[in-house]
């Protein structure tokens, strides 16, 4: 019953490996956040219609960061939580059982409110599409909005990020690593050939 | 992990794994919509070839929570009384497709022959097997136990009742040391198994002597029919010296819980005023027997059982 | 009749030598013996010839449990497996306590014509164990009837056991005991210690088996008649019957071939092929019966053959039936448990498995006699050095409930003769 980490979802840590190079540091990082956080007020306006909820793992990490930002611009902090989508994904029947991240939906509620789904990779597009569902049955926002870290393309669904750090093209054998101080001691997001890490 | 049969065969990070589940799954009953997609598309029988209602119920709104179809398979007053075997019953079962059977069968082992006889290909949920054991009832006494005792590490857990004949005890004994507590079991001489050298805990045939240093203290129902069978004198006799008053009750520390399995035969083995005192946890144990068992079905189920591919995903 | 020319063959207890089978006898054991022409000649280079082996406890479920076994193919596993005379057990249904149904099974072996059958009668009318079954009779009938139990169920009162074992002095018979106290052992299911606890299985005491043999050696002193043990389990149950025979008490004791290898944790599969009455014991009583075995305290073993259908055993524990099949494997196992462990010589097992169990079942003229001129042609020949795997779908028995499925066991009939006729040739049934 253990829960199996899927080595293909972005953001567990892997090892350390040569073949790796980084592609945004951690200022790079800082100042990408930065900019989606004001990204974010501007599109709507302010932060009070703002409800952030981070995609677990990194995502939440993220949000926490995000949310940070916006309180300092805006001197009133937006409702943060997490939203796991574990038990909404499409391969849920596919691959080994694992556990569950935790679920946080601030006090508030998400009703008429503009839900910021926040992640660190976005890639084929099916995480995003479990969180709308999850968001379904959760309650009903008046918009839902993306941001992520890095989107580095190869969409399977018709999914787009409003608020993108850093647009990344990759190949399908590449794999894009986030690292975050809260998780792995060090901010970085990383690239490197699958297949040459595996061999 | 393909079956649940034991509470034995839990790790620790397992049982973990399963009370972590449970608590998420706790959480997301206070959402407008209580279902989860999670087993979509799978099929849970419940096969009880025993009366129990609250079990069963329970494991329906756990397996419906999850999507899951449901399908109740009552043994009791079906083919089974005319003489349909277990093999039989779990032919059909493997021909409809079910993908999980929680069993409760009043034999001791009869889960276990499913699970192993290949008659069937399901997972296999042990929902009580007759004196052996009944693991999500331990799965959800270590649950609410947890949310108010925090860790169970080092925790003093006090059984008390008719060891011999009961699946809880037997699973909590297993489960409760496994995640660390120090468990006692308190029952008159001819309730107990005659040799527990290898049971992971410490017995007593005086309950004054443990209630005093238990966290929580977990009565279990005492069949009046024991008697004729001089188990004990009188169910007079054995409330006096077995039973939970508010007498006794005062001598628990002051954060100690009260837990029953149920169902309570009240003024036996716990008095009306302790089943309904704030140390009661015995309506909560319901609720969050449901939690535990999505979890164990969710945890069992929800995945590819295809062992191979936890090597490659 | 064929006549048979046994060549090289080790002689238990004697030489290397040839034999000589000719009209249902031996007629000579020694070198350069005159055969007829036409006898067969047997290479039995490597060989060990033993007597004919004999089961004091035999289920042939004949008549009423014909899907389980019958006399026929009861007495074909007993050829394989070495054997050439077994006592049917009484709990048929009818019960086997009158003459007739004695009678009956008596020719059904002489039909059969694999192995002698020796009908037990039973003790009481039903074998209920409220009133004696007309055991005079049995034993006057053409079956003539010598052992008599209930075995399946205990003779518990002891007012009845007492006259039973008075009244069997008049024609020397013998009561073989199941000692079971059965207010000690509702619903028991294995045997009670650590393990039963854990599995919540509900106990059979070893003290309900220990406290019937006490009670009955000190009853059968009393009346000073025949006591037979019937499969004896525990440690506990070896302790009395060596004290008793050593302060000279009258009685026998059998062991089976499963208490002497297999232990109580294969419950712990909840399979019900390890479901057995009485059950499965420890480590401690497997050495124990070993001991009893070996000096002697333990007299025979037994087999306790038991066949079941499929269906009485392809259930949940508490539903199957209790029995374990037995013929076809005893002797290996025996091979394994007492030869191969040094405690017994191939000489004691003859002892054991032939002469000591024709005797307390009064065959002893036919049955139990060395290999010596003169003696009728019972006997079997064994490969020890032959291995085999157990396969429960090659047993000659209609049942498959054999413990032993999947266990390699040392040892391998080859032949057996029953009065001079091949049942078993080539380890095969010979007809």
């Amino acid at each position: 019953m253990s829960p199996a980490q899927s080595a293909e979802s972005p953001g567990v840590a892997q090892p350390q490996n040569p073949a790796a190079r980084t592609v945004l540091d951690a200022s790079d990082i800082s100042r990408a956040l930065t900019r989606i956080a004001h990204e974010i007020l501007e599109r709507n306006r302010g932060a009070d219609p703002v409800v952030l909820l981070g995609i677990p793992t990194r995502g939440v990490g993220l949000a926490a960061r995000i949310s940070a930002r916006i309180a300092a611009v805006e001197g009133q902090s937006v409702p943060t939580g997490s939203l796991d989508v574990t038990m909404y994904r499409d391969d849920i029947g596919l691959k080994p059982p694992r556990g569950l991240e935790h679920t946080d939906i601030p006090a508030g509620g998400i009703d008429g409110k503009v839900v910021v789904l926040v992640d660190d990779v976005l890639f084929s597009g099916r995480t995003i599409r479990a969180a709308l569902d999850a968001i379904g049955d959760i309650g009903r926002p008046r918009a839902v909005q993306l941001a992520v870290l890095v989107d580095r393309g190869h969409r399977e669904l018709p999914i787009r990020a409003d608020y993108v750090g850093k647009n990344l093209p990759t190949s399908l054998v590449e794999r894009v690593t986030v690292h975050l101080t809260e998780y792995d001691g060090t901010d970085a997001v990383l690239i490197a050939d699958k297949t040459k890490v595996e061999a | 992990m393909r079956h649940l049969l034991s509470a034995g065969d839990l790790s620790r990070d397992e049982a973990n794994l399963i009370l972590d589940t449970a608590e998420e799954m706790r959480s997301l009953a206070d959402r407008p919509i209580k279902k989860l997609p999670a087993l979509r598309g799978r099929t849970v029988v419940n096969l009880f070839f025993e009366d129990s209602t609250r079990t069963r119920i329970s494991f329906e709104a756990a397996a419906k929570r999850l999507s899951a179809d449901v399908i109740n398979f009552s043994a009791k007053g079906s083919s089974v009384s005319k003489g349909e075997s277990l093999k039989d019953t779990a032919l059909t079962l493997q021909a409809m497709g079910a993908d999980g059977v929680v069993c409760r069968h009043g034999s001791s082992g009869a889960p276990h022959l499913l699970a192993t006889s290949g008659w069937m290909t399901g997972s296999v949920v042990n929902a009580g097997d007759g004196t052996h054991e009944h693991p999500t009832q331990a799965l959800l006494d270590a649950f609410t136990m947890r949310r108010h005792l925090g860790s169970l590490e080092g925790r003093r857990i006090t059984i008390v009742g008719d060891v011999l004949h009961s699946r809880v005890a037997r699973s909590n004994v297993l489960l409760l040391s496994t995640l660390g507590a120090d468990v006692t079991v308190v029952a008159p001489p001819t309730l107990l198994p005659v040799d527990m050298t290898s049971w992971p805990c410490a017995t007593s045939y005086d309950l004054d002597g443990a209630l005093a240093k238990s966290d929580a203290v977990m009565m279990l129902r005492v069949q009046r029919e024991r008697m004729n069978d001089a188990y004990f004198p009188s169910a007079r006799e054995y409330t006096r010296r077995y039973g939970l008053d508010v007498h006794r009750m005062a001598q628990l520390p002051d954060d100690a819980i009260v837990l029953h399995p149920g169902p309570m035969n009240r003024g036996m083995e716990i008095s009306a005023e302790v089943a309904d005192s704030a140390r009661s946890v015995i309506v909560e144990q319901v609720t969050n027997g449901v939690a535990v068992r999505m979890a164990v079905l969710y945890l069992l189920l929800s995945g590819s059982n295809d062992t191979t591919e936890e090597q490659t995903a | 009749m064929t006549a048979y020319l046994i060549t090289g063959a080790k002689i238990v207890g004697g030489d290397v030598a040839d034999l000589l089978i000719e009209n249902g006898k031996i007629v000579a054991v020694g070198t350069n013996l005159d055969a007829p022409k036409d006898a067969e000649t047997i290479d039995a280079q490597g060989l060990i010839a033993l007597p004919g082996l004999v089961d004091l406890h035999t289920h042939l479920r004949e008549p009423g449990r014909e899907d389980a076994e019958t006399v026929l193919t009861g007495t074909r596993a007993a050829a394989l497996g070495g054997f050439t005379a077994v006592f049917a057990m009484a709990n048929t249904d009818p019960v086997a306590d009158t003459a007739g149904v004695v009678e009956q099974v008596w020719r059904l072996g002489r039909d059969a014509g694999y192995a002698d059958v020796y009908p037990i009668g039973a003790v009481t009318v039903g074998r209920k164990g409220t009133q004696l079954a007309e055991l005079g009779a049995m034993a006057d009938s053409a079956a003539r009837v010598r052992v008599f139990s209930d075995d399946g169920d205990c003779v518990w009162d002891a007012a009845l056991m007492r006259r039973a074992l008075e009244y069997v002095k008049a024609f020397d018979g013998v009561i073989a005991q199941h000692a079971q106290e059965p207010r000690l052992t509702q619903g028991a299911q294995m045997n009670e210690g650590a393990l039963s606890g854990v599995l919540g299985l509900t106990g059979w005491p070893s003290v309900a088996e220990e406290a019937i043999i006490a009670r009955d050696i000190l009853l059968n002193a009393h009346v000073g008649s025949k006591l037979h043990i019937c499969h004896l389990s525990t440690k506990g149950s070896v302790e009395i019957v060596r004290a008793a025979k050593k302060r000279g008490f009258e009685v026998t004791a059998e062991v089976t071939p499963h208490h002497l290898l297999l232990t109580e944790d294969l419950a712990a599969s909840y399979n019900p092929v390890y479901k057995v009455n009485p059950p499965l014991r420890t480590k401690d009583d497997v050495e124990a019966v070993r001991e009893g075995l070996a000096d002697g305290t333990i007299d025979i073993v037994a087999t306790d053959h038991a066949p079941h259908p499929v269906e009485d055993k392809d259930c949940e524990w508490s539903a199957a039936a209790f029995g374990m099949l037995g013929l076809e494997t005893a002797l290996s196992v025996v091979q394994q448990a007492m030869i191969d462990t040094k405690l017994m010589t191939w000489a004691d097992v003859a002892d054991r498995m032939s002469y000591r169990p024709a005797a307390i079942g009064q065959v002893g003229g036919e049955h139990g006699r060395p290999l010596e001129a003169g003696a009728p042609a019972n006997l079997v020949l064994v490969d020890l050095a032959a291995e085999r795997t157990v396969v429960p779908g090659e047993s000659a028995s209609l049942s498959r409930n054999t413990p032993f499925d999947g266990m390699t066991l040392p040892g391998k009939v080859v032949a057996t003769f029953l009065r001079g006729t091949a049942t078993v040739l080539d380890g095969k049934l010979a007809r």
